[in-house]
């Protein structure tokens, strides 16, 4: 099953590379630009059918690894 | 008696040879430890050097803090043998969970340049030599050292003493000014509650002989070999 999963950044914490592409944008003329956040999309193939229980298994692949919860939040997408 | 000092190997780590270098020159034995060996056994101290382990690939330290090698080190901490984690390697221990909090990109750039950082605390093994208040010129070069933690965190390390090194002027003064990338509170090295495990940005082991630049490095692995053999 293809699984996607959005880690975001929570928005209160500083998003250095988002400031700097920002300011980068405004040099080459998109003064409207007011803001930019980058985050991660990870996309996964995963064996198995059971959507539940590879939904499980991924959100503990983000718990564990794919995300850092000082400053992070996931978001787990299984496609049906 | 000699002190043995265990300098940990990831695929990607890079300041392995000067810290065993700097270590030797203290009259310590130093040996390079491989991220899949577990055995920990006759070391005095354990050192996670610089660099970049796994490429910094999905964030800093975050596939090296699963090393097998990590474990015997999480047993070493736990029973209060004494643990550096330099650059790279604090990223590590921020990772594992061993120190608090995390490392987000420098507010502006990469920085490779000298700085200068106050030492805040001398009851570590690591700063047992210094000063409190003591300002180190020692080099920094990294593009993610700028250290977050939530407020209840931020306060807890400083109610509980644990920030051991700070960003200053080289007049040792606590600013914007003084602070290369960001880091919250100008944080640049904490420590553990339990004060055996140690964390910082700058690079030590580069600033260990004048000719070089700095010596000012040399105290804090001075001082971490002379609290072992005190100990001994």
């Amino acid at each position: 099953m293809r699984v996607t999963v959005h880690v975001t950044r929570r928005p209160e914490i500083a998003d250095p590379q988002g400031t700097t592409s920002s300011r980068a944008l405004h040099d080459l003329g998109y003064g409207e630009v007011r803001s930019v956040r980058i985050d991660r999309t990870i996309h996964m193939e995963v064996d198995g059918d059971d959507s539940a229980a590879i939904r499980a298994r991924v959100e503990e692949m983000c718990a564990r690894l794919l995300a850092n919860p000082v400053l992070e939040d996931y978001e787990v997408v299984v496609e049906p | 008696m000699t002190i043995r000092a265990g300098v940990v190997v990831f695929p990607g780590t890079n300041c392995e040879h000067d810290t065993v270098q700097a270590l030797r020159s203290l009259g310590a034995e130093a040996e390079l430890v491989w991220h899949r060996d577990h055995d920990l056994s006759g070391l005095d101290g354990v050192v996670l050097p610089g660099g970049f382990a796994h490429g910094d690939y999905l964030r800093t330290g975050a596939i090296a803090r699963f090393s097998p090698v990590m474990d015997a080190v999480r047993a070493f901490a736990g029973a209060g043998q004494p643990v550096i984690g330099i650059c790279n390697g604090f990223q590590i221990l921020l990772e594992a969970g061993l120190l608090p909090g995390a490392m987000l990109h420098n507010a502006g750039k990469y920085v490779c340049s000298y700085v200068h950082v106050r030492v805040e605390q001398s009851d570590t093994p690591f700063t047992g030599l210094c000063a409190k208040g003591q300002v180190l010129k020692i080099p920094i070069a990294h593009g993610e050292g700028n250290y977050y933690a939530d407020p209840e965190t931020v306060e807890a390390l400083e109610a509980g003493r644990q920030v051991i090194f700070r960003y200053v002027t080289p007049q040792g003064e606590v600013s914007a000014e003084g602070n290369p990338n960001g880091s919250l509170n100008n944080i640049a090295g904490i420590c553990n509650q339990a004060r055996n495990v140690v964390g910082l940005m700058p690079h030590p082991e580069r600033a260990c002989e004048s000719a070089l630049g700095s010596a000012d490095g040399k105290v804090v692995l001075e001082s971490v070999v002379s609290a072992l053999i005190a100990r001994a």
